[in-house]
């Protein structure tokens, strides 16, 4: 080979250049946000942060949809969509109601592994729908998002479940705190952490990665596509399986309408957390500090006196906006990639 | 020797004999057979459609043959994906680049089977690590961290290279990687094939280059419209011989450009200027003329070529066309005031390659044919029809889907529907890439006759006796500038390339700054 090798080492040291990319991240953005709506409103209300319940409240609301977001993102990253998982929530929280009705003895551990398997299995359907008949996500989808909530309505039909059907330590964990962190926001937390690691240090999470980038190539590649794409919607079904336990224990309540909508609050959380819409790109975390952002500023809007249709144009306008930087980034990206590339051009001639 | 497979032997790498593939009706692949040897560099060279991308599309795993043997060091073999082709020790570097954009190159090489730490975490430093080897060992610098997005097609290429060697394959397949790729970049390809010959693997090297398959391979296959020609020491047999067994006849003239008379200025730019991509250009080109825009790849041909038809902007200079100004990133108005642009890349950038030819040829004109707003399959048949008979494109149908035409046909279709815009001046960027010997003939051919009615081309090419072959006129642009402007009779490789690698601090020499016109 040529004795006179181009490459350079890199001039930044590794700890300066992770701090760059931290400081550049997303993350660190929509988290700047997020401190910023919690610090206004506080001035303007201190108890929003600083009353036992206003901290609770805080960390505890976006339990919900930081599960969803999360399953979410793992599929949206394949350049897929779930949009049943708002159904699936309400039909499993439903079965969690109808477990403890039924058999009033079992342990809530059991209740929880019945949750998540149930949702993984409401997953696997979407999944393999999509992966082997080769409809768009979006389509399936769509379908099933009425079929789950059609069972449930059908399953329930006027009855609902009450907290005088639920035993006292399940509902319990809907308050509980371990050092002033609620249990179901640790729970939340730690399918975070769980998900996250996945994607980050695990073949099979770099390949949804890769999946979503170009799903072409990934079949070149020689990539089990097929079953990663089931996997992820499997993933996407299980968090929402154990979103639907968490919201019986966070409500005690579960009427035909929970998790109503919740499908699209998923999407927006993730998007606004910078997760491209059209896959490969974006991180869990990301999403996760979205849906803590969403649910707050609709919690913290009504507080600064802002009216109900405003709350609802904002997270619309937060969503457009996440966008369209996401677009101006990449632009901007792609310009000083091309850049670059014509500056370690030069010496080489 | 024509007509006859070559020899079985048990000491072949990668054996292939009367293998035949068909898609439908369409017969890709007739009888493909080809024998390589460890430790050798084997050329397939044929006329586009001849079947080679197939062939190695089947030795890879992403189609299965029909019929035929495939045999990998003596073992029968049949893939059934890329996963299996892969893990046997088989890589090919396909035609086009496929990278996942938003990853890093490091992942780009590794995935699917990154090295791995304790309980399978992604040991991202080793992968790092490995990454940087092979770029040193390939010779370039490319930052391992850096995003594939961006990457040119060169970059693109080393990637996939580096990709193929990291997998230790003992069968390694290139269709066309250096298509995209400067001289330095190529002899650089070449060094890395070789030492991995010398480490005893079976190389495949698909080009359209001879003097390419002459300067690096050891033996050559010929094939034509599906069919196993022939194998041959590259040292006893020559470029006439493999060429008129490509094609079947006799190449009498690659490059046929007759001489037509040169009318008024149709184009003129003057002080063209972009940050950071091209800098003060100025050049003319006259009725009846073929202007050669020649230059290394990434010297920003292409971007000139955009710019002027209004595809990117730009932030000083003019455009002028039959006297008139085309306002600037108006690519609309550019067509209405009579430009044509055949872009580079054909199926991303011209071809709706979903759609029929006739379709493709109708889509710039569609405005017209029109009645009432409405536009009829029958109208776009009929605009397209003479254009596409004229082009000989060998499709059966003008309803036949562009995505399944060979390059060839492609870049007629794609010419066809430039050419019913009826335009003043034609740009066209790399007009033979990836197109084989009897078909860039005749893509010369008809430039030629289109020059000699009267009409006004640029053309941009990377491929030097292309340019030599056909251009009224060279100018050449190195890192952004012009540093050269040629007449027919000055213009030699050796006056090219000087200007086409000299440094932008250098003043252009006076005497090759003259100008016929």
């Amino acid at each position: 080979m040529s004795d006179t090798l181009l490459v350079e080492p890199s001039a930044v040291s590794p700890t300066k250049r992770i701090v760059g990319e931290l400081l550049r991240s997303r993350e660190i953005a929509v988290g700047t946000v997020l401190v910023l709506v919690i610090a206004f409103t506080t001035i303007k209300s201190p108890s929003f942060l600083f009353s036992d319940n206003g901290w609770r409240d805080l960390l505890l609301t976006p339990s919900l949809l930081l599960l969803l977001a999360v399953g979410q993102t793992a599929v949206i990253i394949t350049r897929n969509v779930d949009l049943s998982v708002g159904s699936t929530l309400g039909l499993t929280a439903y079965f969690t109601g109808k477990l403890f009705v039924d058999h009033p003895g079992l342990p809530i551990i059991a209740v929880f592994v019945a949750g998540l398997l149930m949702g993984a299995l409401l997953g696997l359907v979407n999944g393999v729908l999509v992966a082997f008949f080769r409809v768009p996500s979006l389509v399936i989808t769509l379908g099933t998002l009425y079929i789950y909530r059609g069972i449930f309505l059908s399953w329930a039909g006027s009855s609902r479940i009450n907290p005088s059907d639920l035993p006292h330590g399940f509902l319990d964990l809907g308050t509980k705190q371990i050092l002033t962190i609620p249990v179901l926001t640790i729970i939340g937390l730690v399918a975070l952490g769980l998900t996250g690691y996945y994607l980050y240090t695990a073949r099979g999470g770099r390949e949804l990665y890769a999946i979503g980038s170009d799903p072409d190539a990934a079949v070149l590649y020689g990539l089990p596509v097929t079953r990663r794409v089931i996997g992820a919607f499997v993933l996407c079904g299980a968090l929402a399986g154990l979103a639907g336990v968490v919201y019986t224990a966070r409500y005690g309540t579960v009427s035909s309408n929970a998790g109503y909508g919740m499908e699209l609050q998923a999407v927006g959380a993730a998007v606004i957390g910078g997760v491209a819409i059209f896959g490969g790109s974006g991180t869990v975390w990301g999403a996760a500090i979205g849906a803590f952002l969403l649910v707050t500023i609709n919690r913290a809007l009504p507080v600064v006196g802002i009216s109900d249709f405003w709350q609802r144009a904002v997270v619309g306008a937060l969503i457009i906006a996440a966008v369209v930087l996401d677009r101006v980034l990449s632009a901007r990206q792609e310009r000083r990639l091309i850049a670059a590339r014509d500056e370690t051009r030069e010496p080489s001639a | 020797m024509p007509g006859t497979a070559p020899e079985a032997a048990p000491s072949w790498a990668l054996e292939l004999r009367d293998v035949a593939k068909s898609f439908g009706a369409v017969v890709a692949l007739r009888s493909g057979s080809l024998a390589v040897a460890p430790g050798s560099i084997h050329a397939l060279v044929g006329e586009n459609g001849a079947g080679k991308s197939t062939l190695v599309k089947i030795v890879a795993g992403v189609h299965r043959r029909d019929s035929g043997v495939v045999r990998l060091h003596g073992n029968d073999v049949d893939f059934g994906s890329t996963a299996e082709s892969k893990s046997a020790g088989v890589a090919v570097i396909y035609q086009e680049p496929t990278l996942f954009p938003d990853l890093s190159v490091t992942e780009n090489i590794f995935m699917g089977r990154q090295p791995v730490g304790r309980s399978r975490r992604i040991d991202r430093a080793a992968m790092y690590a490995e990454a940087t080897g092979l770029f040193q060992r390939l010779g370039v610098a490319i930052d391992p961290r850096r995003p594939a997005r961006g990457l040119s097609i060169a970059d693109q290429q080393i990637i996939e290279i580096a990709k193929a060697i990291s997998l230790d394959a003992s069968v390694l397949v290139m269709d066309e990687p250096t298509a995209a790729l400067s001289g330095v970049e190529v002899d650089r390809l070449f060094a890395v094939a070789r030492s991995l010959r010398d480490e005893g693997r079976a190389l495949v090297f698909i080009s359209h280059r001879f003097d390419e398959v002459f300067a690096l391979c050891d033996t050559v296959t010929v094939m034509r419209d599906g069919e196993y020609v022939s194998t041959d020491a590259v040292a006893e047999t020559s470029v006439e011989q493999i060429v008129s067994r490509m094609v079947g006849r006799e190449v009498a003239e690659l490059f046929p450009k007759t001489p037509a008379e040169i009318g008024d200025v149709v184009l003129d730019v003057a002080g063209l200027s972009s940050t950071g991509t091209f800098h003060d250009i100025s050049f003319n080109v006259r009725a009846g003329e073929i202007v050669g825009l020649a230059g290394l790849v990434g010297a920003g041909r292409s971007e000139i070529a955009r710019a002027v038809f209004g595809v990117d902007g730009y932030d000083a200079g003019t455009v002028h066309l039959g006297g008139v100004a085309v306002p600037p990133q108006k690519p609309r108005a550019a067509i209405k005031a009579g430009m044509a642009f055949v872009p580079e890349d054909r199926r991303k950038q011209g071809l709706v390659t979903e759609s029929s030819v006739a379709r493709n040829v109708a889509g710039v004109i569609r405005g017209r044919l029109t009645h009432a707003g409405l536009l009829t399959s029958a109208d776009e048949n009929r605009a397209a029809g003479p254009w596409a008979g004229r082009l000989e494109v060998k499709t059966s149908a003008l309803d036949m889907t562009a995505t399944t035409m060979s390059g060839g046909n492609q870049q007629k279709v794609v010419l066809a529907k430039w050419l019913s815009t009826e335009p003043q001046l034609l740009i066209i960027d790399e007009p033979t890439r990836g197109i084989d010997v009897g078909t860039k003939a005749e893509v010369h051919r008809l430039l030629s006759d289109l020059a000699g009615e009267g009409l006004a081309i640029l053309m941009i090419s990377s491929e030097l006796p292309e340019v030599l072959g056909m251009a009224d006129r060279v100018i050449v642009v190195c890192e952004g500038r012009i540093t050269a402007e040629l007449s027919r009779a000055d213009a030699t490789p050796e006056t090219v390339m000087h200007a086409a690698t000299a440094s932008v601090s250098h003043a252009v020499p006076a005497s090759t700054q003259e100008v016929t016109a």
